[in-house]
């Protein structure tokens, strides 16, 4: 059974002279419980867009999206607030830590909007999570304080804190330099995998992207699977001195339309 | 129920963690609150002194609610006798047992004074009028039971006169020559405070017993007093119509026995006094509570501005609109509630003082009041309210916040 699942999902947004942006179409995904999967596209590509649907930030402008093979579309405001709060973790580029506020603070900051046993003991739930990506030390510390790895670390163990069942990462390296990026993302990665989240990762770092088990890519707001072939590295290939360039190959944008501007 | 809890609780969590990370920016927005309720609550305070000192004014020169004066004259072609009035009215007042009365004889008595003879003003009261006219006394003490048994009878001077005496102290038991037809050596027992500034000479004495001391300047003219009952309000009228029946019949158809209230509040009917002076006094605090208002709102918008992108990665957690909203709402609230009751405390300390007792009741309240717990709740109530009323704008504008643009913002 599927965790999430989008059918012919289009986003479209009015443009200022009643014509009109077509942002993705015709997206078809399928994520499985625990799996790791990436997308690649160019800035401007529809990724974040993308995200933001599966992260039920954003609705589609048609197609179904099922999460949990539950209709997202039908669900009022709050219901979607509640699932994405209980089942999504979100990890940013620029880490978007919460200033003022220490490490285990920020951490503890999703365990507000829990209920029960989990909001009552969000203290020791967040600092165990700290302690698991390696940040026990720095429970303390505020962000601007960290290293920019470190703050990432801190991001991703505030994903985790609630137990989602899917890690959605925007461009997790973005803001990195090369290595401690390859660090920050064999961490997400082997997190994921320890608590059976399904992790999508967005980038447009190839090496980033190799490191998942399924590949797509993402141009003019078209999805299409990219195989072993495609030119991705694979795990075993994430060297941060052969990180491959920032823009992804040619050969990742199949022959889609370009965005459309339609009248 | 346990998620109730738990959502309650998490925003109160939530709203303190704001308002401890920006303390310097609550600080700051939460200083006109704080002034704002101090003024407001300590004008309302000072407003009761203020009151109490117009009423205690109005008690001194008119009598305690509900005081009745009673007069009577002849309509025949006889004068009425006073001793028989006095008789009259003591038995009366025997009879319905009313405690709280006096004779109240406005009239003049020549003193032997360093000048020469002078007439000053002189009230002929019993010791009851201390009490029912909030007589306050600057040296020694008011007439007490067995002062009319005196000898030389007890006077009280007001300070005026003490000060033409050269203000020999009390406890030397300093005399003054009282010459009327009869003449008299009085004591001075006590100095009276003045009413108002530049008042003139004057003097309490009691009823005298056998002496004539109506200055011969008055040419033999038989002084009527009146007399004053201070009765219960509620019972007033109809025990006044009580003593006015009997006395009439007491002394007989010839004389006319009116009997009428004459404190402050009989003036005002049903309506209060004071409330033109509430009014603005009301009006003032509230008017200062809606700045600091304005300015709280003006911060307080700026900030939700500034915090766009920290309530879009709220909302990428879970917070579900209504819970922002409730968020942002409870920091003002949680933050003018703190501002008034810092604001409170200042305004106690203030109207509590000493010295800002001093010049507002100018000397003039015996019964300083209490800090009014009227004043303290409308302090922290009106807070409350600021911060619920600066509190919806950003609220608003949060809840507005689109998830989206906010992360990337």
């Amino acid at each position: 059974m599927p965790l999430i699942r989008l059918e012919g999902v289009t986003k479209t947004v009015p443009l200022a002279d009643d014509a009109t942006l077509d942002i993705l179409r015709g997206v078809d995904l399928v994520v499985e419980a625990g799996e790791h999967v990436s997308i690649v596209g160019r800035s401007g590509s529809g990724k974040s867009t993308l995200l933001n649907i599966l992260g039920l930030i954003d609705a589609p402008t048609t197609g179904t999206h099922w999460f949990d093979e539950v209709d997202v579309s039908a669900l009022r405001s709050g219901a979607r607030d509640r699932l994405r709060g209980e089942q999504v973790g979100f990890i940013f580029q620029q880490f978007n830590l919460l200033q003022g506020r220490t490490a285990l603070e920020n951490v503890m900051t999703p365990l507000l909007y829990a209920r029960g046993r989990r909001f009552w003991r969000r203290r020791a739930i967040a600092a165990e999570m700290l302690e698991k990506v390696g940040l026990g030390h720095r429970v303390d510390s505020m962000p601007h304080r960290l290293s920019g790895g470190e703050q990432q670390r801190v991001a991703i163990a505030r994903s985790l804190v609630r137990d989602p069942r899917v890690i959605l990462a925007d461009e997790p390296t973005g803001a990195l330099d090369i290595e401690t990026g390859a660090t920050v993302m064999r961490l997400l990665d082997d997190i994921s995998s320890d608590t059976g989240a399904a992790l999508v990762t967005i980038t447009h770092d190839l090496a980033v992207a190799g490191l998942a088990a399924r590949h797509y890519s993402l141009d003019a707001g078209v999805l299409s699977a990219a195989g072993r072939g495609s030119g991705l590295a694979g795990p075993s290939t994430l060297v941060p001195a052969e990180a491959p360039p920032a823009v992804p190959a040619p050969v990742l944008t199949p022959a889609a339309p370009p965005v459309e501007v339609t009248s | 129920m346990s998620g109730l809890l738990s959502g309650v609780v998490g925003a109160v969590v939530e709203a303190w963690a704001e308002l401890r990370v920006n303390k310097l920016r609550v600080l700051l927005s939460l200083i006109g609150v704080a002034v704002a309720v101090a003024a407001l609550t300590a004008v309302v305070g000072l407003g009761s002194l203020a009151e109490q000192s117009t009423r205690e004014s109005s008690e001194k020169s008119g009598g305690r609610p509900a005081t009745y004066t009673v007069s009577a004259y002849s309509q025949g072609a006889t004068e009425l006798d006073p001793v028989l009035l006095d008789d009259e009215f003591r038995e009366t007042m025997s009879r319905y047992e009313i405690t709280w009365a006096s004779e109240n004889l406005y009239t003049t008595r020549s003193v032997q004074l360093p000048g020469g003879l002078t007439d000053v003003s002189a009230q002929v009261v019993d010791p009851e009028y201390g009490e029912m006219h909030r007589v306050a006394m600057v040296e020694g003490s008011w007439f007490v039971a067995g002062d009319e048994q005196r000898m030389a009878p007890a006077v009280v001077v007001n300070e005026s006169l003490w000060d033409t005496l050269g203000r020999p102290p009390v406890a030397s038991h300093p005399t003054l020559l009282l010459s009327g037809t009869d003449s008299v050596t009085g004591v001075v027992v006590g100095v009276t405070a003045a009413q108002y500034a530049e008042e003139a000479p004057g003097l309490f004495m009691l009823p005298s017993t056998g002496l004539d001391l109506a200055p011969l300047s008055q040419g033999g003219f038989t002084e009527t007093p009146q007399y004053e009952m201070w009765l219960p309000t509620s019972a007033g009228d109809e025990l006044s119509a009580m003593v006015q029946g009997n006395l009439t019949a007491a002394l007989g158809d010839e004389v006319q026995v009116d009997v009428a209230r004459s404190d402050y509040a009989a003036y005002a009917g049903d309506s209060d006094p004071f409330l033109p002076i509430k009014l603005i006094i009301a009006g003032v605090g509230v008017l200062v509570l809606l700045l600091g208002g304005l300015g709280l709102v003006n911060i307080a918008l700026v900030t939700v501005r500034q915090r766009i992108r920290e309530i879009g990665v709220r909302r990428s957690f879970g917070a579900t609109a209504p819970r922002v909203f409730f968020s942002v709402m409870l920091e003002s609230v949680a933050g003018t509630v703190v501002a008034g009751a810092v604001g409170v405390m200042v305004a106690v300390l203030v109207v509590q003082n000493s010295t800002v007792q001093g010049f507002i009741a100018q000397g003039s309240v015996d019964d300083l009041p209490p800090f009014p717990i009227t004043a303290a709740l409308l302090g922290l109530g009106s807070a409350t309210l600021i911060g619920a009323v600066a509190g919806v704008l950003p609220a608003l504008v949060a809840v507005r916040v689109k998830v989206i643009d906010a992360i990337r913002y």
